[in-house]
């Protein structure tokens, strides 16, 4: 089944904004990333695919359904994350979370179940009965989620869900995702403007530019054949790079980096050997995949 | 030794297979939460203060007419005089509680989580009105009907009883028309802002303002416009409706203030019901606009 279908779907606001212009795009169920600049049209996508705004023109379908025309029972099947903040202050998140749980149409004593096992998901426990005005962001984004998972739905719309959290909280944050996506599953549709983040995690990535599309694909077509190994040293760059050649490595420059394609493990072997017979002193050797945000910058620069 | 015999599993994410509920139950559990909301139930103490303190006062007002009819064998107040007297509090509740319903929702961003959930964008601001509306209507109800207790209990067989009752069951028919005029007038004004002092403020301002309104306009050298003075201000609306319709009910004092209506009753029975159409589609296009945003 196909999880999110549009079909010229487009939306001109009222001002005569374009939002989203001619977008045909189709997502198979898993975690799909839907990146793009501020302004690309991510958020007028979700409240479409909501039902929340009507297309001027196009289809739209949701789990096999149309918003446009039976909203409440898309609805009944998604979650939405809302980027900005959202939580009424003085009450707890475990009874704000129930509340909405019930606007959803579970039975009360279900809602509080739900409720508590949601924000256990999340990772949130004693400080559920706490006033939301209290938590920190991280807690706050994570009481998002809960509430957006409290009704078991089959495809949760995460609007950045990593905002305003430290580099830790995002991988945290991240790392939840992955797991609802993976172990809970529930289809995802994680909208982020930082495509390294998202990359990390998704099946599936869409990318949209000005309410186009750029792409929309498979991750794994996107990145494969494409790992690096990155090596660099304080000194000697030059005489690194000359051996490794001679050990008929294909290595690559950039800036002071020494780039080498990953063929397989015995790479790593060959490259620590060549720095420790030259001696020389090893800043660091790691891992790059080959960014999507490359292959979207040179896409890009070919239509140009 | 014996062996641990409970152990705790982590089972991991669990599917809901269970029943939804539908629409109208969705509706009545925002209806019931909005209920509990204007009296502070569920809320912190610092929300019940107000509520419970105006709720008192009403109780002890309606005890001590109930006492002294005991006592003195008179009635000070009727049942449908009871709600006119009561007004001021009630606006004071209004001011209080609307803001309490919507305001917050609008400040903190939680519509986005309502209006993404199934229920359709009309029945959030209608669930609210309605708690409101059933709040004042309890509000100025229940005393009304302590009153009554107070009255059967002290009558004379049961005739005297069923005449209460009928005494009784207008009143609380006009205690409804209070309810509903102020509540979606309370509701809108408190649906345009966010900031719930802001809300309180202008609730006051419209209920309390307009007041002086009528009395320039019942001074003026005109018959029809003195008539006509009422409709100016939501308070002496409703009362107008009330004279018009339950006359003697309310008009014990033949000298009272705005009894003169002249021929223009059914005008404010209409105005009425224009000021609460026109309220409730205000409101409800308040909420198309918040929705879409």
């Amino acid at each position: 089944m196909t999880l999110i279908a549009t079909e010229s779907l487009t939306k001109v606001y009222g001002g005569g904004v374009t939002a989203l212009s001619d977008l045909t795009v189709a997502v198979e169920p898993g975690i799909v990333g839907l990146v793009g600049a501020n302004g690309a049209g991510k958020s007028t996508l979700i409240k479409l695919l909501l039902g929340l705004l009507a297309p001027t023109r196009g289809r739209v379908r949701v789990l096999g359904l149309d918003p446009t025309t039976d909203p409440a029972a898309v609805r009944t099947r998604v979650g939405y994350m809302p980027e900005h903040d959202c939580l009424p202050p003085d009450l707890s998140g475990a009874e704000l979370v129930t509340h909405l749980g019930r606007m959803s149409g579970l039975p009360r004593t279900v809602a509080r179940e739900r409720a508590s096992e949601a924000l256990r998901h999340v990772g949130l426990h004693e400080e559920r009965h706490r006033p939301v005005g209290g938590y920190s962001t991280g807690m706050k984004q994570r009481v998002k989620l809960a509430q957006a998972l409290v009704h078991d739905p089959d495809l949760l719309l995460l609007d950045e869900p990593t905002n305003g959290l430290d580099p830790a909280g995002r991988d945290a944050m991240l790392a939840l995702v992955h797991r609802i996506g993976t172990e809970f599953g529930i289809s995802v549709l994680v909208c982020s403007h930082l495509l390294g983040e998202v990359e990390r995690i998704c099946d599936t990535l869409v990318a949209i530019d000005g309410g186009r599309l750029l792409r929309a694909d498979h991750i794994a077509a996107m990145t494969s054949a494409t790992d690096v190994l990155a090596v660099e040293v304080s000194e000697g760059t030059d005489a690194l790079a000359a051996r490794l050649a001679a050990l008929d490595l294909p290595v690559g420059r950039e800036g002071r980096l020494l780039l080498v394609p990953l063929a397989d493990q015995g790479t790593y072997d060959l490259i620590l050997g060549a720095v420790a017979e030259l001696d020389l002193p090893l800043h660091r050797l790691d891992q790059r995949r080959h960014r999507v945000a490359e292959l979207f910058a040179r896409r890009e620069g070919s239509h140009v | 030794m014996s062996e641990p015999t409970g152990v705790i599993h982590d089972i991991g994410y669990q599917r809901y297979t269970g029943p939804r509920l539908g629409r109208r139950q969705v509706f009545g559990a925002l209806y019931l939460h909005g209920v509990r909301t204007t009296f502070g139930l569920g809320r912190s103490a610092k929300a019940k203060i107000f509520p419970w303190l105006v709720v008192g006062i009403v109780f002890t007002f309606a005890a001590t007419l109930t006492a002294i009819r005991a006592q003195i064998g008179e009635m000070i107040l009727t049942y449908a005089q009871f709600a006119d007297n009561m007004s001021w509090l009630v606006i004071f509740f209004v001011a209080v509680a609307a803001p309490e319903l919507v305001s917050r929702d609008l400040r903190s961003g939680v519509l986005p989580l309502y209006f993404s959930r199934p229920l359709p964008r009309a029945d959030y601001p209608l669930a609210k009105l309605l708690a409101l509306v059933t709040a004042l209507w309890m509000l100025l109800g229940a005393p009304q009907l302590v009153m009554f207790l107070g009255g059967a209990f002290t009558a004379d067989g049961m005739r005297e009883v069923w005449d209460e009752l009928l005494d009784l069951l207008p009143a609380l028919l006009y205690a409804g028309l209070w309810a509903v005029v102020f509540a979606s007038v309370g509701l809108l004004v408190a649906s345009l802002t966010g900031k719930r002092a802001f809300a309180a403020g202008g609730i006051v301002a419209v209920f309390l303002m307009t007041t002086p309104i009528v009395g320039t306009l019942s001074i003026l050298p005109s018959t029809a416009v003195n008539q006509l003075a009422g409709l100016a201000s939501p308070s002496t609306l409703v009362q107008g409706v009330g004279i018009w319709a339950l006359r003697d009910l309310l008009v014990t004092d033949p000298d009272a203030g705005l009894s003169g209506l002249g021929p223009f009753g059914p005008v404010y029975a209409l105005a009425a019901v224009a000021l609460v159409a026109g309220c409730v589609t205000l409101l409800l296009a308040r909420y198309r606009k918040v929705a879409a945003r």
